[in-house]
């Protein structure tokens, strides 16, 4: 080591691993199911991400980036309280709620903002289903000067009605998707016929750890450092590597982030909660790795909740950023191949776990994080007092207060309420 | 049995030995119901069409506008159209007029049903041919193999984004016809057709001797007679789903609408705007 002192490094994009090939796939899994309308703009994203990945003055923006604005590195929490009800296992929460905007979301944001610059292009356009990659992107796009349009499913924005406000407050046009289930399948459907007509100057901003190749790896990289910050905070604060990674999924980006540091460590187990909405076995959830079957959506393959004619079929969850019939790539390779175990959580599991945590730690997590928590306590129970956790907060719960107000009947019986919200809960 | 590869080619060497463009039309499957949807391909052949892409209908068409998503709406959710009626649709289209029929739909569901499976029901429904627009060229050998085995064509789509080395592979592994998709976009009416459509079908014909159609846009005669001057076939979606949809549940007049804009767009065709 030199005598300068060390920058932090936060922009860590996987340089050795055996996946994605060149084609962008995982095993079987991913690849680029795309028109051919989209293949220029999606090769040049590509183009342009592996001479970002070389290139110095990049890395140093981001890190930069991460540093100032987000607040990298995210916290490490502790959270005894509530792991009493996990069994006495030790529980860390890796608190990417603590980041700018409120969610582990600003870290792929960010880095495809500097790409969009990079690329020439003026314009951004992105799908949302909680509202936190909205958000996010909403975000990125006024601190750098870029038009934005934000899809969101029209169920979605009355579900998530203060992100809405955010988004406009920060500037984006947000169009409600009237097509469908009206949740973020659609919303990503509109996006890509945003795309196609406008993609000269456009650049889609995707999401999550799925669509077509490169976004699964590219968002992946992006979000890395959650990962390779909990395994280091892990090993200062309790001199061993954890038992079990635990995240929600639903198109997987949060769960990459945090699993992808540990694949190597081949004694943590690395768990995906899914939401289970009603119970899997009622038909409305939209676990797709428990109950999907291979397919294409979205520009890749990876597991699906479809027909047997290969409809998709419409996806449940209270969790507007859960409620997705699809699952990123890399998801469905680790689960094909063994190494990450994925489980599904019901509605009222959740919901109960988002309170526990909000009264024994006085965090209030995201209804999305809330399902890792609740994976987290079963886990925690498997495994004694010996546990050890580490489960990622992907993102704070002020967003899901009405949701919540309304599913723990905590607003004033005599407020009038609404019955056009009440109906969105349900 | 094998698929009408050959019938397909017939049809568009036949309109330029007449000194016209081929008229292409497109119908989804299972709309308004299975069998007026029926009535609707055997109407666009009646008034001119020379061949007929049947939709199979998706839950998630990414590629099309407002108008034929409302249609593979109504085919999925309030007709529950399967595979099998799609199939029904091409066999009796093809057996009523002897014209070529193909089956345009997006991958997942041919992925699902099987290959091999899709491609063997289709040849023996009659079937020319198949365009999967969410199939790049990269991944679709698989599907190609198939095809060629059953006697069915394999129609890639073009893009006025795709550069001269893209559209020289695409086509090397395409046959029938390559669909040049005259503007970047969704499927729907426009206004006007997109002034690089002609410049991207001199692109394509540079580059290979299939058969160049143009489609996304074109919806009336004018139009019709416009692309014909430059492209081989004029390809019309919809502007069809639309006389349908205008007559709502009238299902003779959707159909007699089908047939009068059939022919309006055969007359289109046959005197191409210099």
């Amino acid at each position: 080591m030199s005598g300068s002192p060390e920058k932090p490094v936060f922009f860590l994009p996987d340089t050795e691993g055996p996946v994605p090939t060149p084609e962008g796939y995982f095993g079987v899994f991913g690849g680029k199911f795309i028109p051919e309308a989209l293949v220029a703009a999606v090769d040049e994203v590509a183009a342009e991400y592996e001479k970002a990945k070389a290139d110095p003055a990049f890395a140093a923006e981001l890190d930069a980036l991460m540093a100032d604005y987000t607040g990298r590195p995210s916290a490490l929490t502790e959270v005894p309280r509530f792991a009493r009800e996990a069994g006495g296992a030790r529980v860390f929460l890796k608190r990417e709620d603590l980041n700018h905007t409120g969610s582990h979301k600003i870290n792929n944001v960010l880095g495809q903002a500097l790409l969009t610059r990079r690329m020439g292009k003026t314009r951004v356009i992105a799908e949302t289903g909680a509202g936190q990659h909205g958000v996010a992107t909403a975000t990125a796009c006024a601190l750098f000067g870029l038009e934005c349009t934000i899809y969101m499913g029209e169920v979605d924005t009355r579900r998530q009605a203060l992100n809405v406000a955010r988004m406009r407050m920060l500037g984006a046009e947000v169009v409600a998707v009237k097509s469908g289930s009206r949740t973020l399948k659609d919303a990503i459907n509109e996006a890509f016929r945003d795309w196609v007509a406008n993609v000269d100057r456009t650049h889609y901003l995707f999401g999550t750890v799925a669509g077509p190749h490169p976004f699964p790896a590219l968002v992946r990289d992006f979000h890395r450092v959650i990962g390779v910050e909990a395994r280091r905070q892990l090993l200062e604060r309790t001199g061993r590597l954890p038992d079990a990674a635990v995240a929600c999924v639903g198109g997987g980006s949060n769960a990459m982030g945090l699993f992808h540091a540990f694949l190597p460590d081949a004694g943590v187990r690395l768990v995906g909660c899914e939401p289970a909405g009603h119970g899997v076995a009622t038909g409305e959830h939209a676990a797709t790795l428990t109950a999907g079957e291979p397919g294409i959506l979205h520009g890749s393959r990876s597991y699906v909740l479809q027909d047997d004619e290969g409809q998709i079929t419409e996806p449940y969850s209270i969790s507007a950023g859960l409620d997705y019939p699809g699952v990123g790539p890399e998801h469905s390779y680790l689960k094909d191949t063994g190494r990450a175990e994925y489980r599904a959580v019901t509605d009222d599991a959740a919901m109960q776990a988002l309170r526990l945590l909000s009264r024994t730690e006085g965090i209030i997590p995201a209804i999305e994080s809330a399902h890792a928590l609740a994976g987290a306590l079963e886990i925690g129970r498997e495994l004694g007092p010996e546990g050890l956790l580490v489960v990622n907060l992907s993102g704070r719960g002020d967003k899901d207060m009405d949701t919540a107000a309304r599913y723990f009947g905590l607003y004033d019986p005599t407020d009038d309420v609404d019955e056009e919200h009440e109906g969105a809960v349900q | 049995m094998s698929g009408n590869i050959t019938l397909l080619e017939q049809a568009i060497a036949g309109a330029r030995a007449e000194g016209r463009a081929a008229l292409v039309a497109y119908l989804p499957a299972g709309f308004p119901t299975v069998d007026g949807g029926i009535e609707a391909v055997k109407a666009a052949f009646e008034g001119g069409a020379d061949i007929v892409e049947v939709g199979l209908p998706h839950s998630d068409p990414v590629l099309d506008g407002p108008v034929i998503q409302t249609a593979d709406d109504i085919a999925l959710n309030r007709n529950h159209v399967r595979i099998a009626d799609v199939l029904r649709t091409v066999r009796e289209a093809f057996e009523a007029t002897g014209k070529p029929v193909l089956v345009m739909t997006y991958w997942n569901p041919v992925d699902r049903y099987g290959v091999e499976r899709f491609a063997a029901e289709l040849a023996a429904a009659g079937g020319a041919g198949c365009i999967l627009p969410d199939l790049p060229v990269e991944e679709s050998e698989g599907w190609r193999k198939a095809a060629f085995a059953h006697g069915l064509a394999t129609v890639f789509v073009v893009a006025p984004s795709s550069r001269d080395e893209r559209l020289a592979r695409i086509t090397a592994a395409g046959s029938g016809f390559v669909y040049a998709a005259s503007l970047m976009g969704v499927t729907g009416t426009r206004d006007s057709v997109g002034a690089q459509a002609a410049d991207l079908v001199r692109r394509t014909r540079a580059v290979t001797d299939l058969p160049v159609c143009v489609g996304l846009g074109v919806s009336n005669a004018a139009q019709a007679a416009e692309v014909a001057a430059f492209a081989d076939g004029v390809i019309v979606g919809s502007a069809f789903v639309k006389a349908i949809l205008t007559h709502g549940d009238d299902l003779a007049s959707g159909v007699a609408a089908v047939r009068e804009l059939a022919a309006a767009l055969a007359q289109g065709v046959r005197r191409p705007s210099a």
